[in-house]
Protein backbone atom coordinates (compact mmCIF):
# COMPACT_ATOMS: atom_id res chain seq x y z
CA UNK A 1 0.00 0.00 0.00
CA UNK A 2 1.78 3.40 -1.29
CA UNK A 3 1.70 6.43 1.08
CA UNK A 4 0.05 8.51 -1.64
CA UNK A 5 -2.98 5.69 -1.55
CA UNK A 6 -3.72 5.85 2.08
CA UNK A 7 -3.12 10.06 2.10
CA UNK A 8 -6.38 10.58 -0.25
CA UNK A 9 -8.35 8.41 1.58
CA UNK A 10 -7.27 10.60 4.77
CA UNK A 11 -7.89 13.67 3.19
CA UNK A 12 -11.48 12.63 2.37
CA UNK A 13 -11.98 11.39 5.85
CA UNK A 14 -10.47 14.57 7.28
CA UNK A 15 -12.95 16.96 4.84
CA UNK A 16 -16.11 14.55 5.86
CA UNK A 17 -15.21 15.14 9.24
CA UNK A 18 -15.19 19.15 8.87
CA UNK A 19 -18.57 19.02 6.64
CA UNK A 20 -16.34 20.79 3.85
CA UNK A 21 -17.79 19.92 0.18
CA UNK A 22 -15.25 18.70 -2.16
CA UNK A 23 -15.83 21.77 -4.69
CA UNK A 24 -15.14 24.39 -2.00
CA UNK A 25 -12.19 22.76 -0.66
CA UNK A 26 -10.94 22.30 -4.44
CA UNK A 27 -11.29 25.66 -4.69
CA UNK A 28 -9.72 26.56 -2.24
CA UNK A 29 -6.29 24.93 -2.76
CA UNK A 30 -6.91 25.70 -6.31
CA UNK A 31 -7.45 22.45 -7.98
CA UNK A 32 -10.44 21.55 -10.09
CA UNK A 33 -12.76 19.35 -8.02
CA UNK A 34 -12.96 15.98 -10.32
CA UNK A 35 -9.02 16.44 -9.71
CA UNK A 36 -9.71 16.69 -6.03
CA UNK A 37 -11.76 13.42 -6.60
CA UNK A 38 -8.75 11.53 -8.01
CA UNK A 39 -6.41 12.35 -5.25
CA UNK A 40 -9.83 11.50 -2.51
CA UNK A 41 -10.00 7.60 -4.43
CA UNK A 42 -6.30 7.38 -4.60
CA UNK A 43 -6.11 7.78 -8.05
CA UNK A 44 -3.79 10.74 -8.57
CA UNK A 45 -0.21 11.11 -6.00
CA UNK A 46 -0.60 14.65 -4.01
CA UNK A 47 2.52 16.94 -4.72
CA UNK A 48 4.07 17.84 -2.00
CA UNK A 49 2.81 21.90 -2.34
CA UNK A 50 -0.94 20.60 -2.83
CA UNK A 51 -0.21 17.95 0.34
CA UNK A 52 0.61 20.59 2.17
CA UNK A 53 -2.33 23.69 1.12
CA UNK A 54 -4.82 20.44 1.82
CA UNK A 55 -3.57 20.11 5.17
CA UNK A 56 -3.68 24.05 5.75
CA UNK A 57 -7.45 23.98 5.06
CA UNK A 58 -8.18 21.09 6.77
CA UNK A 59 -6.51 22.10 9.87
CA UNK A 60 -4.63 19.39 10.52
CA UNK A 61 -0.75 18.90 9.92
CA UNK A 62 0.76 17.55 6.45
CA UNK A 63 2.51 14.68 8.63
CA UNK A 64 -1.27 13.44 9.87
CA UNK A 65 -2.35 13.20 6.16
CA UNK A 66 0.95 11.10 5.31
CA UNK A 67 1.31 8.99 8.60
CA UNK A 68 3.66 5.92 8.24
CA UNK A 69 1.29 4.21 10.98
CA UNK A 70 -1.23 3.53 8.84
CA UNK A 71 0.59 1.24 6.90
CA UNK A 72 1.14 -0.97 9.84
CA UNK A 73 -2.53 -1.05 10.21
CA UNK A 74 -3.33 -1.54 6.78
CA UNK A 75 -1.25 -4.36 6.81
CA UNK A 76 -2.81 -5.33 10.09
CA UNK A 77 -6.70 -5.11 8.84
CA UNK A 78 -5.88 -6.75 5.69
CA UNK A 79 -4.11 -9.82 7.53
CA UNK A 80 -7.20 -10.06 9.06
CA UNK A 81 -9.38 -9.73 6.14
CA UNK A 82 -7.22 -12.24 4.52
CA UNK A 83 -7.54 -15.32 6.97
CA UNK A 84 -11.31 -15.10 7.56
CA UNK A 85 -13.83 -17.38 5.30
CA UNK A 86 -15.89 -14.72 4.37
CA UNK A 87 -15.49 -13.36 0.92
CA UNK A 88 -14.79 -9.55 1.42
CA UNK A 89 -15.45 -8.35 -2.45
CA UNK A 90 -14.70 -4.41 -1.22
CA UNK A 91 -11.22 -5.78 -0.15
CA UNK A 92 -9.62 -2.88 -1.97
CA UNK A 93 -11.87 -0.41 0.07
CA UNK A 94 -9.47 -1.30 2.94
CA UNK A 95 -8.44 2.26 2.53
CA UNK A 96 -11.72 3.76 3.45
CA UNK A 97 -11.78 1.80 6.51
CA UNK A 98 -8.41 3.07 8.02
CA UNK A 99 -8.88 6.60 6.66
CA UNK A 100 -12.79 7.03 8.70
CA UNK A 101 -12.47 4.15 11.36
CA UNK A 102 -8.78 4.68 12.25
CA UNK A 103 -9.34 3.25 15.74
CA UNK A 104 -11.74 0.47 14.39
CA UNK A 105 -8.95 -0.60 11.95
CA UNK A 106 -6.32 -0.45 14.75
CA UNK A 107 -9.17 -2.79 17.00
CA UNK A 108 -9.37 -5.18 14.24
CA UNK A 109 -5.42 -5.27 13.44
CA UNK A 110 -4.95 -6.18 17.23
CA UNK A 111 -7.09 -8.67 17.32
CA UNK A 112 -5.70 -10.25 14.32
CA UNK A 113 -2.41 -10.18 15.78
CA UNK A 114 -3.54 -11.40 19.04
CA UNK A 115 -5.38 -14.17 17.38
CA UNK A 116 -2.31 -15.19 15.48
CA UNK A 117 -0.21 -14.86 19.37
CA UNK A 118 -2.70 -17.34 20.36
CA UNK A 119 -2.55 -19.57 18.05
CA UNK A 120 1.02 -19.79 18.06
CA UNK A 121 0.66 -20.57 22.16
CA UNK A 122 -1.98 -22.90 21.20
CA UNK A 123 0.55 -24.89 18.73
CA UNK A 124 3.51 -24.64 21.43
CA UNK A 125 0.97 -26.03 24.36
CA UNK A 126 -0.36 -28.72 21.53
CA UNK A 127 3.29 -29.81 20.98
CA UNK A 128 3.94 -29.89 24.53
CA UNK A 129 0.80 -31.90 25.53
CA UNK A 130 1.51 -34.53 23.00
CA UNK A 131 5.08 -35.52 23.23
CA UNK A 132 6.45 -33.45 26.76
CA UNK A 133 6.82 -36.89 28.54
CA UNK A 134 7.23 -34.41 32.18
CA UNK A 135 4.25 -33.03 31.30
CA UNK A 136 2.39 -36.21 31.13
CA UNK A 137 4.06 -37.57 33.93
CA UNK A 138 3.60 -34.66 36.15
CA UNK A 139 -0.38 -34.66 35.75
CA UNK A 140 -0.76 -38.37 36.19
CA UNK A 141 0.87 -38.26 39.50
CA UNK A 142 -1.75 -35.35 40.58
CA UNK A 143 -4.88 -37.19 39.30
CA UNK A 144 -3.20 -40.65 40.79
CA UNK A 145 -3.20 -38.38 44.22
CA UNK A 146 -6.29 -36.29 43.96
CA UNK A 147 -8.12 -40.00 43.28
CA UNK A 148 -6.80 -41.57 45.94
CA UNK A 149 -7.37 -38.55 48.27
CA UNK A 150 -11.04 -38.54 46.89
CA UNK A 151 -11.89 -41.85 47.57
CA UNK A 152 -10.07 -42.48 50.96
CA UNK A 153 -11.77 -39.44 51.70
CA UNK A 154 -14.90 -40.24 50.95
CA UNK A 155 -14.52 -43.48 52.61
CA UNK A 156 -13.47 -41.60 55.87
CA UNK A 157 -16.79 -39.54 55.77
CA UNK A 158 -19.38 -42.06 54.56
CA UNK A 159 -18.23 -44.73 56.69
CA UNK A 160 -19.23 -43.97 60.49
CA UNK A 161 -18.63 -47.17 61.24
CA UNK A 162 -14.79 -47.05 60.40
CA UNK A 163 -12.63 -49.05 62.81
CA UNK A 164 -10.35 -47.07 64.40
CA UNK A 165 -7.31 -49.48 62.70
CA UNK A 166 -8.50 -48.53 59.21
CA UNK A 167 -9.68 -44.57 60.09
CA UNK A 168 -5.54 -44.36 60.78
CA UNK A 169 -4.79 -46.18 57.80
CA UNK A 170 -6.81 -44.05 55.35
CA UNK A 171 -6.00 -41.05 57.06
CA UNK A 172 -2.17 -42.12 56.73
CA UNK A 173 -3.33 -42.58 53.22
CA UNK A 174 -4.74 -38.93 52.56
CA UNK A 175 -1.44 -37.58 54.76
CA UNK A 176 0.69 -39.22 52.33
CA UNK A 177 -1.10 -38.54 49.24
CA UNK A 178 -1.97 -34.70 50.02
CA UNK A 179 1.62 -34.51 50.76
CA UNK A 180 2.59 -36.07 47.06
CA UNK A 181 -0.91 -33.46 45.31
CA UNK A 182 1.13 -30.83 47.17
CA UNK A 183 4.38 -31.54 45.48
CA UNK A 184 2.90 -32.21 42.24
CA UNK A 185 0.69 -28.92 42.66
CA UNK A 186 4.12 -26.70 43.17
CA UNK A 187 6.36 -28.78 40.15
CA UNK A 188 3.58 -28.32 37.81
CA UNK A 189 3.17 -24.90 38.61
CA UNK A 190 7.29 -23.88 38.32
CA UNK A 191 6.92 -25.62 34.71
CA UNK A 192 4.09 -23.98 33.76
CA UNK A 193 5.79 -20.46 35.46
CA UNK A 194 9.06 -21.08 32.75
CA UNK A 195 6.36 -21.37 29.75
CA UNK A 196 5.22 -17.68 30.65
CA UNK A 197 8.15 -16.23 31.04
CA UNK A 198 9.19 -17.54 27.20
CA UNK A 199 11.44 -20.41 28.53
CA UNK A 200 8.58 -23.21 27.36
CA UNK A 201 9.53 -25.12 30.02
CA UNK A 202 13.27 -26.27 29.75
CA UNK A 203 14.01 -29.47 29.29
CA UNK A 204 16.57 -31.11 27.73
CA UNK A 205 20.06 -30.00 27.84
CA UNK A 206 19.28 -28.82 24.00
CA UNK A 207 16.64 -26.70 25.37
CA UNK A 208 19.61 -25.11 27.93
CA UNK A 209 21.98 -24.38 25.04
CA UNK A 210 19.66 -22.28 22.85
CA UNK A 211 18.32 -20.37 25.75
CA UNK A 212 22.08 -19.55 26.69
CA UNK A 213 22.34 -18.45 23.35
CA UNK A 214 19.47 -16.79 22.67
CA UNK A 215 20.46 -14.82 25.66
CA UNK A 216 23.28 -14.70 23.93
CA UNK A 217 21.86 -13.13 21.03
CA UNK A 218 23.58 -16.00 19.25
CA UNK A 219 26.90 -13.42 19.39
CA UNK A 220 29.96 -14.47 21.54
CA UNK A 221 32.27 -12.14 20.53
CA UNK A 222 35.79 -13.57 22.60
CA UNK A 223 34.82 -17.19 20.73
CA UNK A 224 37.01 -15.35 18.03
CA UNK A 225 39.83 -15.09 20.20
CA UNK A 226 40.09 -17.36 23.20
CA UNK A 227 41.19 -20.43 24.39
CA UNK A 228 39.20 -23.69 24.60
CA UNK A 229 40.21 -23.79 28.35
CA UNK A 230 38.69 -20.20 28.52
CA UNK A 231 35.21 -20.63 27.23
CA UNK A 232 35.06 -23.63 29.40
CA UNK A 233 35.53 -21.54 32.30
CA UNK A 234 33.18 -19.31 31.13
CA UNK A 235 30.37 -22.28 30.22
CA UNK A 236 31.00 -22.90 33.77
CA UNK A 237 29.69 -19.55 35.22
CA UNK A 238 26.51 -19.31 32.77
CA UNK A 239 23.32 -20.09 34.54
CA UNK A 240 21.41 -21.35 31.63
CA UNK A 241 23.26 -24.22 31.43
CA UNK A 242 22.41 -25.99 34.53
CA UNK A 243 23.15 -29.17 33.42
CA UNK A 244 26.58 -31.02 32.53
CA UNK A 245 25.02 -32.51 29.34
CA UNK A 246 24.15 -29.06 28.39
CA UNK A 247 27.76 -27.53 29.26
CA UNK A 248 29.13 -30.32 27.28
CA UNK A 249 27.04 -29.68 24.15
CA UNK A 250 27.65 -25.65 24.63
CA UNK A 251 31.83 -26.52 24.73
CA UNK A 252 31.03 -28.75 20.97
CA UNK A 253 29.51 -25.53 19.79
CA UNK A 254 31.40 -23.33 20.69
CA UNK A 255 34.29 -25.02 19.39
CA UNK A 256 32.13 -25.66 16.28
CA UNK A 257 31.90 -21.54 16.35
CA UNK A 258 35.67 -20.99 16.88
CA UNK A 259 36.68 -23.37 14.07
CA UNK A 260 33.85 -21.07 11.69
CA UNK A 261 35.62 -17.87 12.73
CA UNK A 262 39.01 -19.32 11.71
CA UNK A 263 37.87 -20.02 8.81
CA UNK A 264 35.75 -17.11 7.79
CA UNK A 265 36.74 -14.16 9.94
CA UNK A 266 34.84 -11.22 10.25
CA UNK A 267 36.75 -8.55 8.60
CA UNK A 268 36.84 -10.67 5.89
CA UNK A 269 33.41 -11.82 6.04
CA UNK A 270 32.36 -7.87 5.87
CA UNK A 271 34.88 -7.65 2.79
CA UNK A 272 32.86 -10.82 1.39
CA UNK A 273 29.60 -9.50 1.96
CA UNK A 274 30.06 -6.34 0.60
CA UNK A 275 31.12 -7.91 -2.66
CA UNK A 276 28.34 -10.86 -2.57
CA UNK A 277 25.66 -10.30 -0.20
CA UNK A 278 24.32 -13.41 1.36
CA UNK A 279 25.11 -15.59 -0.95
CA UNK A 280 26.75 -18.24 0.88
CA UNK A 281 27.65 -20.77 -1.98
CA UNK A 282 29.92 -18.13 -3.23
CA UNK A 283 31.09 -16.80 -0.06
CA UNK A 284 32.15 -20.65 0.79
CA UNK A 285 34.04 -20.11 -2.59
CA UNK A 286 35.65 -17.01 -1.79
CA UNK A 287 36.71 -18.62 1.87
CA UNK A 288 37.34 -22.23 0.77
CA UNK A 289 35.66 -23.49 3.56
CA UNK A 290 32.53 -25.71 3.70
CA UNK A 291 29.27 -24.54 2.83
CA UNK A 292 27.49 -25.18 6.03
CA UNK A 293 30.48 -22.95 7.72
CA UNK A 294 28.89 -19.92 5.86
CA UNK A 295 25.66 -21.29 7.02
CA UNK A 296 26.68 -21.02 10.49
CA UNK A 297 28.75 -18.16 10.65
CA UNK A 298 25.91 -16.26 8.46
CA UNK A 299 23.49 -17.00 11.48
CA UNK A 300 25.75 -15.87 14.33
CA UNK A 301 26.40 -12.19 12.55
CA UNK A 302 27.34 -9.44 15.01
CA UNK A 303 25.37 -7.35 15.18
CA UNK A 304 27.03 -3.85 13.31
CA UNK A 305 27.88 -6.33 10.96
CA UNK A 306 24.53 -7.47 10.37
CA UNK A 307 23.18 -3.82 10.17
CA UNK A 308 26.07 -2.56 8.04
CA UNK A 309 25.09 -5.00 5.27
CA UNK A 310 21.51 -4.57 5.79
CA UNK A 311 21.10 -8.68 7.44
CA UNK A 312 18.30 -9.48 9.15
CA UNK A 313 18.10 -11.62 11.73
CA UNK A 314 18.20 -15.17 10.07
CA UNK A 315 16.97 -18.60 11.13
CA UNK A 316 19.24 -21.54 11.42
CA UNK A 317 18.47 -25.25 11.98
CA UNK A 318 20.70 -28.55 12.39
CA UNK A 319 19.73 -31.68 12.08
CA UNK A 320 21.10 -35.69 11.81
CA UNK A 321 20.48 -38.22 9.83
CA UNK A 322 17.49 -39.57 12.10
CA UNK A 323 15.67 -35.56 11.27
CA UNK A 324 16.29 -34.66 15.04
CA UNK A 325 16.81 -31.60 15.20
CA UNK A 326 19.99 -30.56 16.84
CA UNK A 327 19.99 -26.81 16.75
CA UNK A 328 17.04 -24.50 16.01
CA UNK A 329 17.68 -20.69 15.67
CA UNK A 330 14.34 -19.28 16.00
CA UNK A 331 13.72 -16.58 13.41
CA UNK A 332 10.13 -14.58 13.35
CA UNK A 333 7.52 -15.82 11.34
CA UNK A 334 9.06 -19.60 10.81
CA UNK A 335 8.00 -21.88 13.40
CA UNK A 336 10.38 -25.34 14.63
CA UNK A 337 8.84 -27.74 16.54
CA UNK A 338 9.79 -28.62 20.44
CA UNK A 339 9.63 -32.05 20.02
CA UNK A 340 10.53 -34.60 17.06
CA UNK A 341 11.21 -33.41 13.49
CA UNK A 342 10.08 -31.24 11.15
CA UNK A 343 8.14 -30.78 8.07
CA UNK A 344 9.73 -33.27 5.71
CA UNK A 345 9.28 -30.85 2.81
CA UNK A 346 11.97 -28.61 4.57
CA UNK A 347 15.26 -28.10 1.92
CA UNK A 348 16.64 -29.83 5.42
CA UNK A 349 15.60 -32.67 4.98
CA UNK A 350 15.80 -32.81 1.26
CA UNK A 351 19.58 -32.10 1.83
CA UNK A 352 20.27 -35.21 3.72
CA UNK A 353 19.39 -37.29 0.27
CA UNK A 354 22.04 -35.55 -1.64
CA UNK A 355 25.09 -34.93 0.71
CA UNK A 356 27.18 -31.80 -0.15
CA UNK A 357 25.21 -30.59 -2.66
CA UNK A 358 23.57 -27.41 -2.09
CA UNK A 359 20.11 -26.66 -2.48
CA UNK A 360 18.60 -23.46 -2.10
CA UNK A 361 14.33 -22.83 -2.66
CA UNK A 362 12.01 -20.37 -1.70
CA UNK A 363 9.41 -21.31 0.89
CA UNK A 364 6.33 -19.87 2.05
CA UNK A 365 4.93 -20.85 5.53
CA UNK A 366 1.57 -22.77 5.47
CA UNK A 367 -1.13 -20.58 5.85
CA UNK A 368 -2.93 -17.87 4.52
CA UNK A 369 -0.68 -15.19 5.96
CA UNK A 370 2.59 -16.76 5.05
CA UNK A 371 6.04 -16.01 5.76
CA UNK A 372 8.09 -16.19 2.47
CA UNK A 373 11.75 -16.89 3.23
CA UNK A 374 15.26 -18.30 1.15
CA UNK A 375 16.48 -21.41 2.69
CA UNK A 376 19.93 -22.48 1.75
CA UNK A 377 20.36 -26.20 2.89
CA UNK A 378 23.06 -28.78 2.53
CA UNK A 379 24.15 -31.61 4.18
CA UNK A 380 27.88 -32.67 4.94
CA UNK A 381 29.36 -35.99 6.67
CA UNK A 382 30.35 -35.76 10.32
CA UNK A 383 33.38 -36.62 11.38
CA UNK A 384 35.76 -39.10 10.43
CA UNK A 385 35.56 -41.18 7.55
CA UNK A 386 35.46 -45.18 8.90
CA UNK A 387 35.48 -47.93 7.12
CA UNK A 388 33.12 -49.92 7.81
CA UNK A 389 30.60 -47.78 9.18
CA UNK A 390 27.88 -45.78 7.54
CA UNK A 391 28.77 -41.92 7.14
CA UNK A 392 27.12 -40.18 9.75
CA UNK A 393 25.55 -36.95 7.55
CA UNK A 394 23.99 -33.73 9.57
CA UNK A 395 22.57 -31.32 7.45
CA UNK A 396 22.48 -26.93 7.71
CA UNK A 397 19.58 -25.12 6.67
CA UNK A 398 19.95 -21.17 6.89
CA UNK A 399 16.69 -19.03 6.82
CA UNK A 400 16.72 -16.08 5.11
CA UNK A 401 13.69 -13.92 5.21
CA UNK A 402 12.54 -12.38 1.79
CA UNK A 403 10.88 -9.06 1.36
CA UNK A 404 6.93 -9.24 0.83
CA UNK A 405 6.87 -8.90 -2.82
CA UNK A 406 9.80 -10.77 -3.36
CA UNK A 407 8.24 -12.09 -6.99
CA UNK A 408 9.70 -15.53 -6.73
CA UNK A 409 6.91 -17.74 -8.35
CA UNK A 410 8.41 -21.03 -7.35
CA UNK A 411 7.56 -21.08 -3.38
CA UNK A 412 6.86 -24.16 -1.87
CA UNK A 413 4.45 -24.16 1.30
CA UNK A 414 5.96 -26.20 4.84
CA UNK A 415 4.71 -26.25 8.03
CA UNK A 416 6.84 -26.74 11.21
CA UNK A 417 5.28 -30.10 11.96
CA UNK A 418 2.47 -31.87 10.45
CA UNK A 419 0.01 -31.37 13.92
CA UNK A 420 0.06 -27.94 13.46
CA UNK A 421 0.03 -27.55 9.91
CA UNK A 422 -2.71 -25.58 7.96
CA UNK A 423 -2.08 -27.34 5.12
CA UNK A 424 -4.62 -30.17 4.64
CA UNK A 425 -3.64 -31.59 1.13
CA UNK A 426 -0.25 -32.79 1.66
CA UNK A 427 1.29 -36.18 0.62
CA UNK A 428 3.96 -35.62 3.17
CA UNK A 429 1.16 -35.30 5.96
CA UNK A 430 2.36 -37.24 9.10
CA UNK A 431 -0.56 -37.08 11.27
CA UNK A 432 -3.62 -35.14 11.47
CA UNK A 433 -3.42 -31.10 12.01
CA UNK A 434 -5.26 -29.83 15.04
CA UNK A 435 -6.00 -26.89 13.00
CA UNK A 436 -7.63 -29.08 10.34
CA UNK A 437 -10.29 -26.30 10.22
CA UNK A 438 -7.56 -23.74 8.62
CA UNK A 439 -7.42 -20.26 9.64
CA UNK B 1 -24.84 -66.72 47.89
CA UNK B 2 -21.24 -67.30 46.34
CA UNK B 3 -18.89 -64.42 46.71
CA UNK B 4 -18.39 -62.50 43.51
CA UNK B 5 -14.62 -62.06 42.89
CA UNK B 6 -13.27 -59.45 41.24
CA UNK B 7 -9.62 -58.54 40.35
CA UNK B 8 -8.52 -54.93 40.97
CA UNK B 9 -4.92 -54.19 38.73
CA UNK B 10 -3.98 -51.23 39.84
CA UNK B 11 -0.06 -49.69 40.72
CA UNK B 12 -1.46 -46.83 43.01
CA UNK B 13 -1.10 -48.87 46.38
CA UNK B 14 -3.54 -45.91 48.16
CA UNK B 15 -6.01 -46.00 44.98
CA UNK B 16 -6.09 -50.00 45.11
CA UNK B 17 -6.66 -49.68 49.27
CA UNK B 18 -9.36 -47.63 49.12
CA UNK B 19 -11.20 -49.74 46.09
CA UNK B 20 -10.69 -52.74 47.99
CA UNK B 21 -12.29 -51.42 50.86
CA UNK B 22 -15.22 -49.79 48.99
CA UNK B 23 -15.39 -53.73 47.75
CA UNK B 24 -15.14 -55.63 50.46
CA UNK B 25 -17.70 -53.62 51.96
CA UNK B 26 -19.86 -53.87 49.66
CA UNK B 27 -19.61 -57.77 49.45
CA UNK B 28 -17.25 -59.16 46.91
CA UNK B 29 -14.41 -60.52 47.40
CA UNK B 30 -11.02 -58.67 46.21
CA UNK B 31 -7.60 -59.69 45.10
CA UNK B 32 -4.86 -56.93 44.16
CA UNK B 33 -2.10 -56.87 41.64
CA UNK B 34 0.12 -54.16 40.62
CA UNK B 35 1.70 -55.07 37.57
CA UNK B 36 -0.14 -56.21 34.26
CA UNK B 37 1.75 -58.92 33.27
CA UNK B 38 1.39 -61.09 36.79
CA UNK B 39 -2.21 -60.11 36.64
CA UNK B 40 -2.28 -61.95 33.20
CA UNK B 41 -1.03 -65.13 34.18
CA UNK B 42 -3.66 -64.75 37.58
CA UNK B 43 -6.10 -64.00 35.26
CA UNK B 44 -5.79 -67.26 32.71
CA UNK B 45 -5.32 -69.63 35.98
CA UNK B 46 -8.38 -68.20 37.65
CA UNK B 47 -10.68 -65.83 36.02
CA UNK B 48 -12.07 -63.72 38.45
CA UNK B 49 -16.11 -62.40 38.26
CA UNK B 50 -14.89 -58.96 37.18
CA UNK B 51 -11.60 -57.11 36.42
CA UNK B 52 -10.79 -53.53 37.45
CA UNK B 53 -8.18 -52.54 35.50
CA UNK B 54 -5.80 -49.32 35.64
CA UNK B 55 -4.66 -48.07 31.92
CA UNK B 56 -1.10 -46.81 33.09
CA UNK B 57 0.92 -49.97 34.76
CA UNK B 58 4.57 -50.56 34.45
CA UNK B 59 6.02 -53.13 31.91
CA UNK B 60 2.84 -53.85 30.35
CA UNK B 61 -0.22 -51.29 30.09
CA UNK B 62 -4.07 -51.62 30.65
CA UNK B 63 -4.77 -51.97 26.69
CA UNK B 64 -2.26 -54.61 26.78
CA UNK B 65 -3.74 -56.19 29.26
CA UNK B 66 -6.95 -55.83 27.48
CA UNK B 67 -5.73 -56.99 24.46
CA UNK B 68 -4.32 -60.17 25.55
CA UNK B 69 -7.37 -60.95 27.26
CA UNK B 70 -9.52 -60.96 24.57
CA UNK B 71 -7.24 -63.26 22.70
CA UNK B 72 -7.79 -66.06 25.64
CA UNK B 73 -11.03 -68.00 25.82
CA UNK B 74 -11.01 -68.17 28.98
CA UNK B 75 -11.10 -64.17 29.61
CA UNK B 76 -12.71 -63.21 26.73
CA UNK B 77 -16.20 -61.74 28.07
CA UNK B 78 -14.57 -61.16 31.03
CA UNK B 79 -16.33 -57.84 32.25
CA UNK B 80 -13.52 -55.14 32.64
CA UNK B 81 -13.94 -51.79 34.28
CA UNK B 82 -10.80 -49.84 32.62
CA UNK B 83 -9.86 -46.69 35.62
CA UNK B 84 -7.45 -44.14 33.77
CA UNK B 85 -6.21 -40.45 34.40
CA UNK B 86 -6.01 -40.32 30.82
CA UNK B 87 -9.56 -39.32 29.30
CA UNK B 88 -8.62 -38.69 25.80
CA UNK B 89 -11.03 -39.94 23.42
CA UNK B 90 -8.43 -41.68 21.28
CA UNK B 91 -8.20 -43.86 24.51
CA UNK B 92 -11.47 -44.62 24.95
CA UNK B 93 -12.03 -45.00 21.80
CA UNK B 94 -9.21 -47.72 21.53
CA UNK B 95 -10.59 -49.17 24.89
CA UNK B 96 -13.83 -49.89 23.21
CA UNK B 97 -11.82 -51.50 20.18
CA UNK B 98 -10.63 -53.79 22.25
CA UNK B 99 -13.64 -54.55 24.34
CA UNK B 100 -13.94 -53.03 27.66
CA UNK B 101 -17.10 -53.47 28.96
CA UNK B 102 -16.66 -49.61 31.00
CA UNK B 103 -14.48 -47.01 30.89
CA UNK B 104 -14.26 -44.21 33.69
CA UNK B 105 -11.46 -41.76 34.50
CA UNK B 106 -10.18 -41.11 37.29
CA UNK B 107 -10.65 -39.20 39.91
CA UNK B 108 -13.86 -41.94 39.95
CA UNK B 109 -16.54 -41.29 42.87
CA UNK B 110 -16.56 -44.73 44.93
CA UNK B 111 -20.46 -45.12 44.43
CA UNK B 112 -19.36 -45.12 40.64
CA UNK B 113 -17.54 -47.97 40.85
CA UNK B 114 -19.69 -49.80 42.97
CA UNK B 115 -22.41 -49.39 40.61
CA UNK B 116 -20.78 -49.50 37.61
CA UNK B 117 -19.31 -53.00 38.93
CA UNK B 118 -23.23 -54.04 40.02
CA UNK B 119 -24.09 -53.31 36.42
CA UNK B 120 -21.20 -55.48 35.17
CA UNK B 121 -21.78 -58.49 37.52
CA UNK B 122 -24.78 -57.83 39.64
CA UNK B 123 -24.88 -57.33 43.23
Amino acid sequence: MSRSALTGTRIRARRTLRGIRQTDLAREVGVSPSYLNLIEHNRRKVSAPLLGALAQALGVSSDALVEDSDARLVEGARAAALRSDTELGDLERIDDLIGRFPGWAKVLADTHARVEGLERVVEQLSDRMTHDPYLADALHEIISAVTSVQSTAAILNDDEALAPEWQDRFHRNILTDSGRLAEGAVALVNYIDNAKTGETGIASPQEEVEAWLAREMYHLPFIETASMDAAEAYLAGQVDLASSASRQLALAWLAQMQADARAIPHAALDAALGLHGVTPDLLAAEFGCDLDAVLRRLAHLPPDLAEAHGVPPLGLAICDMSGTLLFRRPVEGFAYPRFGGGCPLWPLYQALRQPHVPLRASLVTAGRMGRRFTAFAVARVSGPARMDLPPVLRATMLLVPQAEHSGDSAVLAVGASCRTCPQLECDARREPSILATGG
Amino acid sequence: MVQKRILVIEDEPNISEAIRFILTRNGWQVEVEADGLAALSRLRADPPDALILDLMLPDMDGFEVLRNLRADAPTRDLPVLMLTAKGQSADRDLAARLGVTRFMTKPFANAEVVSALQDMVGP
